[in-house]
């Protein structure tokens, strides 16, 4: 078998799978993360993520409290740095479900290697993003108006006001993302079940894995479901930041009142979302020694797709001026130069220098195939994207008429949610490196070349003993 | 002790193409009940042991017709009858303002039908199976691959069955009780 893997790197290149590997290694890389004690890193940056965790938990204690006097809103200021870690946050779980559907839509077998690595970080980000509708309400024991349910006053909620298509669009995709991430991770279970050790082990993988023993015409149904899932999941995620968008573009205010706004918000999204997997994926990469999985084609492919939608990005912020200019609306004129040059200047050119320019950096092979660059300027990008969602939030402080003009400074405690929010983040993320494989084992097994029944090492094979 | 019934013969094969050449032996034999495992799904294989279409897709659409009727009813209902409040003089029910929710429970039901579906059609959970006494078989999410054939097989005879399985190529032949 090691020999005739040899033959198959020269046949496929650029393989993959990189090294000699055969199922059983792959079995072995992947599993040995999981199975091997906790390590002290592990532990600190576990014990790190739950102290910034902790920010987040007193944070909205402190909130529920107090009430959200203690954020920087104000009048005309009414929605800040909520709407912004929400949409924040939204925004970085699309590149997951990008990964996992519309690539897989469109056979890109290099996929394989990141979606479920980049799955999870969609569900946690998800989490990380409800959690700011959910506490922003005010009135937080009534949260649940948002909800269709029926209820003593005998009313329901608005099915006219984007932000109730919100409520829905974000669920929805939290629950989708949640089963399909589920469906994907059934047979990598059942191989955590067969090879556990201890007896908690092997019940709670087994539970998880409801029986599963790769037969032949489970694979059959399995796979059509997947491919169900993947074309569900794909205008869904469309759906997702297109409705994001309409919180913004359905009112009437000067800058937020346009059509560009859902297919700008979809390409931003993705934008952000592949930075954060870079930024993920380049140091787990080196600490869990999967290198020969998600292998320096895969980075490359990601900066490539970061260069492209941060190119449509600077193409819709430009296409933004234009419009505002050719409508001949005073207000959206103003809007715009007010966003340039106006006390938001700062948050705008902060934007323009991470979201246009740092992408750019990417036309070179040196640079998109370098680990140190491309974590630098993922972050770079995260924190870009970030501020787009403040400019946009922003251009609410100059409103039609100068005498309610006014400006926005947070308070500590937007400050130290949103930090918080965070830990939450890294928190989940940390557990599920250590006790899901975060490489899809089944799905790589199946694209290495040996799992193809006429791979020409299996003629040979067969010629010296048949023949 | 009453005599067990047994469930199946089962062998174990190496890698993809002698499991596929062993499927198309048997199946050439003329056994009926036979079933692959392999540790991920296996290309072409549904058309060597005869599978249909899966029969998922069926599921999924009745899920998504009754996630589109949901919304549907959901937003006519509760606005222009059971409620009706005029807000910024739109009207109580249009298809327009309805489409983004018509189309999430759309898609959030067809998920729904389609994981029951997987689910069903395939039988799990499955906490119990006669395969998991064979102890090769542990090794099915690995690396190895397997083919059993079940005992309501019309030709099943423990002896033959062993046999024809050998002689498909199989290592570790075994007859498995229920």
């Amino acid at each position: 078998m090691a020999a005739q893997s040899k033959n198959a790197a020269s046949v496929f290149p650029p393989p993959l799978v990189a090294g000699n590997h055969t199922f059983t290694s792959v079995t072995e890389t992947v599993c040995r993360v999981v199975e091997e004690k906790p390590n002290v890193n592990w532990l600190l940056a576990l014990m790190l993520s739950a102290s910034i965790m902790a920010v987040l938990g007193g944070s909205v204690a402190y909130l529920f409290w107090e009430g959200t006097g203690i954020w920087g809103l104000n009048n005309p200021v009414g929605w800040g740095w909520a709407i912004v870690n929400f949409v924040f946050w939204v925004g970085i779980g699309h590149a997951g479900t990008l990964i996992s559907a519309i690539l897989f839509l469109f056979r890109q077998k290099w996929r394989t290697a990141i979606n479920r690595f980049a799955e999870a970080m969609t569900i946690f980000a998800v989490i990380c993003a409800l959690v700011f509708p959910g506490i922003h309400v005010g009135r937080v024991w009534a949260a649940y108006w948002m909800l269709p349910l029926p209820n003593q006053m005998g009313m329901w909620p608005n099915f006219r006001s984007p932000l109730l298509w919100d409520v829905f669009a974000v669920s929805t995709y939290f629950t989708v993302s949640l089963i399909f991430w589920y469906v994907g991770l059934i047979p990598d279970l059942a191989t955590l079940r067969d090879r556990a050790k201890g007896k908690i082990s092997y019940w709670a993988y087994g539970l998880f894995a409801v029986g599963w023993r790769g037969a032949a015409s489970h694979w059959n149904n399995y796979e059509r479901a997947y491919l169900l899932f993947a074309g569900l999941a794909t205008p869904l995620v469309l759906s997702v930041h297109t409705i994001v968008s309409f919180d913004f573009a359905v009112s009437i205010i000067p800058g937020w009142h346009t059509t560009i706004f859902p297919p700008y918000f979809v390409a931003g999204a993705i934008f952000s979302g592949f930075a954060m997997v870079c930024t993920l994926a380049v140091p787990c990469r080196k600490i869990f020694g999967l290198e020969d999985f998600m292998t320096v084609r895969h980075i490359e492919n990601m900066n490539k797709v970061i260069l492209l939608t941060g190119t449509l990005v600077g193409y819709a912020y430009s296409t933004e001026f234009f419009i505002a200019w050719y409508s001949g609306s005073v207000y959206e004129g103003f809007a715009f130069v007010n966003r340039a040059f106006g006390p938001f200047a700062w948050a705008y050119w902060i934007m323009i220098s991470c979201n246009v320019i740092t992408p750019q950096f990417f036309w070179s092979k040196k640079i998109r195939t370098n680990m140190a660059w491309t974590f630098v300027m993922s972050i770079f990008v995260n924190i870009g994207m970030w501020f787009e969602r403040f400019v946009i939030v922003a251009t609410l402080h100059r409103d039609y008429t100068p005498s309610a003009w006014g400006y926005y400074t947070p308070t500590i405690f937007d400050i130290s949610t949103f930090i918080g929010s965070f830990g939450l983040f890294f928190f989940l993320f940390i557990l599920f490196l250590k006790y899901l494989p975060a490489i899809a084992i089944a799905e790589i097994k199946a694209v290495m070349p040996q799992a193809d029944p006429h791979w020409e090492g299996y003629q040979k094979h067969e010629e010296s003993t048949h023949g | 002790m009453a005599k067990t019934k047994i469930w199946g013969a089962v062998a174990q094969f190496e890698n993809p193409a002698e499991l596929v050449h062993g499927v198309e032996t048997i199946r050439g034999a003329g056994y009926k009940k036979i079933e692959a495992y392999s540790p991920f799904p296996i290309h072409g294989m549904e058309k060597v042991l005869g599978l249909g279409g899966s029969k998922v897709p069926w599921i999924t659409l009745v899920g998504g017709l009754c996630g589109f009727t949901l919304a549907t009813w959901l937003q006519w209902w509760t606005g222009s009858v059971d409620y009706p409040v005029v807000i910024g003089g739109k009207p109580l029910f249009a298809v327009e303002s309805s489409v983004p929710i018509m189309f999430e429970l759309t898609v959030l039901l067809s998920a729904f039908g389609t994981l029951a579906g997987m689910m069903i059609l395939n039988g799990l959970p499955r906490p119990h199976h006669p395969l998991d006494g064979y102890a090769p078989f542990r090794r099915v999410t690995d690396d190895k691959f397997f083919i059993s054939i079940e005992s309501d097989d019309p030709k099943f005879d423990a002896l033959a069955v062993q046999a024809a399985l050998e002689q498909a190529g199989g290592t570790n032949v075994a007859l498995v009780e229920e």
